[in-house]
């Protein structure tokens, strides 16, 4: 059983990193979503596996270590909101240039708008 | 040893008068000479009142801890060392600030000038008393500081700009080395107090890191005291005004190398690496800086080459290796900050009655100028070694130590007799160069014909101006002729201080011919040979030495790295954010890899733990899954199958999240799993198909080919999968989780663990995740504020116009009106079973808000709004939850200690209650706020989320 949640871990992760190295940004959520999933599989990892044995009194000895289960609760909640932050980013930016942003607009960039001060950041372009 | 208040106040009183100088000026224009002269002198009041006992050998302590645990302290120390640098900083400190005070022109900010000398003043002090090697590597650095913004004192000067920056990046790169030094050299003295350190000096002659040590702190002195080839800085910096060229970089903060090396020559001035570099180094610059000093036409100019020049002579003293030699190096400090510093200001005098500092331009200012004539003739001849003056004792002792060197001492024959020939010849024709521009600065600029300056005749300045070289000018004259009665005593103090017992040594003007008189008369005579034949020697160096300038040596090689670090980006390809996001990933995988086969943890990788047997219902859920995901990447394009897919490994996850153990994350888990497909589908209505498009044209390269996308991902999988692994076979050899188990119930009042960890007892943890939860939140609410940027501006509260009345969400409508309530109710029960079961706030609020998200999806937002706003939930929210934990402060308990109640209540029955309900009812609120903002904000107008699917 362990071996299968260190590979459903290893999936999730791998998956998600593919997804957020596309070039259009819903897909990058996407990515940012998977990775969440595993990342979160991974810290749950750290306190093992135990079955029937929740963190709820009466606690029997055996019973699971609670910590990582605190620690990942707020992170899926935590997960939620970049995920709905990072949808903000990519809805707001199709509203201010009308096209889904992709590789070369990124999610953090200016708007295209024209009028945006360009930042000179020593970035080429091509 | 004593604990005593001087070494404390000789800082703290300049550092005070930094604070108050610039207040003063807004009392009065004059104000802040006035608190500087006050500051200053009442620190020399200090040192001098301390001056009889540490003569007699009695240093003054003070100590009181900073940062123990990192052996920071404040630690400082007055003894004979520290307080005759403390008296030449404080006393020249004192005559600057008075100069400066009729120096600066009247529109000149002197609250902040006389403001950030104090500063500096305090810094030094600082660096000299201090007896911990950290302090002192901090008090070094706030020098660097200083002078960086003193030099750069006038920001609209470009020259002084840049020789500020010249300055700051060579001293402060130094003082990084200092750093290193005393971190080292703690670490092996297994103390910072420097006089421990000083005191375990037989262990760390056998330590390796002796050489590295010596390396390390040769080269903060060699930048900070300007030394070849660190030396740029010293003649750009310059540019500063005169006071602070005559304070700083004549007189003391050049001087804190020199500090150094006395302060560490009895530990280390006898290694070899010591040995060979202080003495080369100095002899270096002593014969360099003179030579270049020779042809500066910019009188600054001139006096910064001599003081480099002086210092390499000082420095070279301390590379002996003979207690004399470091005696003459100290007495060369005395006397070179009092004559060079009276030298810079008459020069500022110069400059400020004619409004040049060009020899060339310059000539017979005798005749205008007697007075300040006559005081910059004396420290010139001081400075040239002229009999009967201080710099005469200091440089016969210097030819007298070179002359017969002891450093060849333990050496080869042919390297003695080669060194017995070097090093009196190197010395000889050092000292003629000095003597040369000396007579150069003298003549050229007081006789050498008529005034030819354009505002003649200019005309003596104030008395106040002239004072300070007037008293610098007449110690130079005692000294010179009354060594024993003047400076002994100072000089017995310091290098009692420095070496412990003394070998005999007197202070003589007349010790009898002997070669280094001989040699003193000799570089004087060769030194006016060369002046009168300056002129071919001037052509020949002009003809034959076009040698770069340092300073543009310097800025050549900053300009290189400047566009070495700005190519570097261009080279690895466009900043997109699949590229760097690619590169991310990459740095991360190469270091894990490189920390897993540094660590060599090859063998007994995976625990022992033994793995829980594999059922049906598991390896359908892991099919499920994987079956998902690789659709999912397969055909990222389909999105809206893609949101399904990521629905069902949602749900996959949560059901291993129920069957180990963790009811409360499975709830979670499947809350958020409908808040997020929610999210998603409502923004994916919104978005535009992008399925056709490719990446913009003309964007080659902007995406990491695929080759390398999928590289990077397998690897950060396989290496993700190990470390799971690892983690789940590790053997359960005990925990923190045991001691939360165990007090849960006695300290929390809890039944379930997870909700006491996240309630009670890292419920700081939590604050702060609710806290960005809501700036998320309330990121969403701004960036999509749709004043006029939305693409169609509907009102909220109307029906989409393809469905006037509503019809076609009659269902939604009817579940929405039944829905909410329930859920408040179900929200409750989960907030108030939270603390014994499966439940708590966050899942409370995720269910809150699914209901709340349904309902306005129904029904929209009536106009005008009633109800509470989002943002006003998140802010209730973030209001209970800090409150809950500030509370106990003003009860004077610790932050967010909980309180509980526990009793009966009438038709209740018993009843159990914390405080930590109260924090929970805010997480909840925050949570709920949080994704109804983000829905409000992201599906945009329930109607556009109808319209375009």
């Amino acid at each position: 059983m362990e071996w299968l949640v260190a590979g459903a871990t290893g999936l999730l992760m791998g998956a998600g990193v593919y997804l957020l190295l596309a070039p259009r940004a819903f897909t990058v959520v996407l990515g940012l979503l998977l990775l969440s999933y595993g990342a979160n599989l991974l810290v749950f990892a750290a306190g093992g596996l135990t079955v029937d044995r929740p963190p709820l009194a009466p606690t029997r000895p055996g019973t699971t270590d609670p910590l990582p289960q605190a620690l990942v609760l707020t992170a899926i909640v935590i997960g939620l909101a970049m995920t709905a932050f990072a949808l903000a980013l990519v809805l707001w930016s199709a509203r201010r240039t009308g096209v889904t942003p992709n590789a070369d607009a990124g999610a953090a960039q200016p708007p295209a708008d024209g009028r945006a001060p360009a930042a000179d950041t020593g970035q080429p372009r091509p | 040893m004593t604990t005593a208040l001087p070494p404390l106040l000789l800082p703290l009183l300049p550092l005070l008068g930094a604070v108050l100088a610039p207040v003063a000026e807004r009392w009065h224009p004059r104000g802040p000479g006035i608190v500087a002269a006050v500051a200053t002198g009442s620190a020399l009041l200090v040192a001098l009142l301390a001056a009889p006992g540490i003569a007699a050998g009695n240093a003054q302590t003070f100590a009181i801890p900073w940062v123990p645990a990192l052996g920071l302290e404040l630690a400082l120390r007055l003894d004979g060392l520290s307080l005759t640098f403390a008296l030449l900083v404080v006393g020249i400190g004192l005559l600057v600030g008075l100069y400066a005070r009729y120096y600066l022109p009247e529109e000149t900010p002197r609250g902040g000038f006389h403001g950030l000398m104090l500063a500096f003043e305090a810094s030094m002090l600082g660096l000299v008393l201090s007896d911990n090697l950290l302090l002192l590597v901090l008090c070094w650095e706030l020098t660097s500081l200083l002078s960086f913004l003193l030099v750069a004192f006038e920001p609209e000067d470009r020259r002084a700009r840049r020789g500020a920056g010249v300055a700051l990046v060579v001293t402060a790169a130094g003082g990084l080395a200092l750093l290193a030094a005393a971190l080292l050299l703690g670490h092996v003295a297994s103390s910072y107090r420097i006089s421990d350190v000083l005191a375990a000096g037989a262990a760390l002659h056998q330590d390796p890191l002796r050489t590295p040590i010596v390396l390390l702190i040769l080269l903060a002195v060699f930048t900070k005291s300007a030394q070849v080839p660190f030396h740029a800085w010293l003649p750009a910096a310059m540019a500063a005004p005169t006071p602070v060229s005559a304070y700083l970089h004549s007189a003391t903060l050049v001087k804190a190398g020199v500090f150094l090396l006395a302060r560490l020559w009895p530990l280390l001035g006898s290694t070899d690496a010591w040995l060979i570099l202080v003495s080369l180094v100095g002899l270096a610059s002593f014969v360099f800086g003179a030579y270049v000093a020779l042809f500066k036409n910019d009188l600054k100019g001139l006096l910064a080459y001599s003081t480099i020049s002086h210092l390499g002579l000082i420095v070279f003293m301390f590379g002996l290796g003979s207690p004399l030699a470091a005696i003459a190096g100290l007495f060369h400090v005395l006397n070179h900050a009092v004559f060079k510093a009276s030298l810079f200001m008459s020069v500022g005098i110069v400059d400020h009655e004619t409004g040049t500092r060009d020899i060339r331009r310059l000539g017979g200012l005798m005749a205008c100028l007697p007075i300040t004539g006559t005081l910059a003739l004396v420290a010139a001849a001081a400075m040239a070694g002229v009999p009967l003056l201080n710099g005469f004792l200091s440089k016969e002792m210097f030819f007298a130590e070179a002359a017969d060197p002891p450093i060849a001492a333990a050496w080869p024959a042919a390297l003695k007799t080669l060194m017995h020939i070097l090093l009196p010849a190197a010395a000889l024709l050092g000292g003629a160069f000095s003597a040369a521009y000396s007579l150069r600065f003298g003549h050229d600029v007081f006789f050498n014909g008529p005034p030819r300056t354009g505002r003649c005749p200019p005309h003596e300045p104030s008395w106040w101006m002239r004072l300070p070289v007037a008293a610098l000018v007449a110690l130079c004259v005692l000294v010179g002729l009354f060594p024993n009665q003047t400076v002994q005593p100072l000089l017995l103090m310091a290098s009692r201080a420095m070496l412990g017992p003394l070998p005999e040594f007197h202070l003589a003007v007349w010790h009898g011919v002997s070669p280094a008189l001989l040699m003193s008369a000799g570089a004087l005579c060769v030194g006016v040979l060369i002046y009168v034949l300056r002129g071919p020697i001037f052509t020949w160096h002009e003809r034959h030495l076009t040698r770069p300038r340092a300073e543009r040596v310097y800025l050549r090689i900053a300009g290189w790295l400047v566009s070495a670090a700005r190519e570097l980006p261009a080279r690895l390809g466009p900043a997109t954010l699949p590229r760097s996001t690619a590169w991310l990933f990459a740095t991360a995988l190469a270091a894990g890899v490189l920390g897993w086969w540094a660590a060599g943890t090859g063998a007994g990788l995976f625990g022992s733990r033994a793995p829980l047997p594999v059922n049906v219902p598991a390896l359908v859920a892991a099919l499920i899954l994987a079956a998902s995901v690789l659709a999912m990447v397969r055909h990222p394009e389909r999105r809206f199958a893609a949101v399904l897919y990521a629905g069902a490994i949602g749900l996959t996850v949560s059901l291993a999240f129920a069957r180990f153990s963790a009811p409360d994350l499975a709830l979670t888990q499947i809350a958020v799993e409908v808040v997020t497909a929610l999210l998603l589908l409502a923004v994916l209505a919104l978005l535009p198909s992008d399925a056709a498009r490719t990446v913009a044209p003309g964007t080659a390269g902007s995406v990491p080919p695929r080759a390398l996308r999928l590289a990077v991902a397998v690897g950060v999988g396989l290496g993700s999968a190990v470390l799971a692994a690892v983690l789940l076979l590790h053997p359960d050899n005990g925990s923190i989780a045991t001691w939360y188990l165990a007090q849960a119930q006695p300290a929390a009042h809890a039944g379930n663990v997870v909700n006491a960890i996240l309630v009670d007892f890292r419920a700081l943890d939590t604050l702060g995740e609710i806290t960005v939860l809501a700036m998320a939140g309330l990121a969403v609410h701004l960036l999509l504020d749709d004043t006029g940027a939305a693409p169609s501006r509907i009102s909220r509260a109307n029906a989409p116009p393809s469905d006037p009345d509503g019809a076609g969400r009659l269902l939604l409508r009817v579940l929405a009106l039944l829905l909410p309530p329930a859920a408040l109710l179900v929200a409750v029960f989960l907030l108030l079973r939270g603390h014994e079961a499966a439940g708590g706030g966050f899942v409370a609020g995720l269910v809150l808000a699914t209901a709340l998200v349904l309902d306005w999806l129904a029904w929209g937002v009536p106009t005008p709004p009633r109800g509470p706003r989002p943002v006003v939930l998140i802010g209730i929210g973030l209001a209970l939850a800090w409150l809950t934990a500030l509370a106990p402060l003003v009860l004077r308990h610790a932050l967010l200690t909980s309180f509980h109640w526990q009793g009966r209540l009438p038709l209740v029955g018993e009843v159990s209650v914390g405080s930590t309900l109260v924090f929970d009812t805010g997480v909840l609120l925050v949570v709920a706020g949080t994704i109804l903002a983000v829905f409000q904000r992201l599906a945009g107008p329930p109607a556009a989320a109808t319209g375009d699917g």
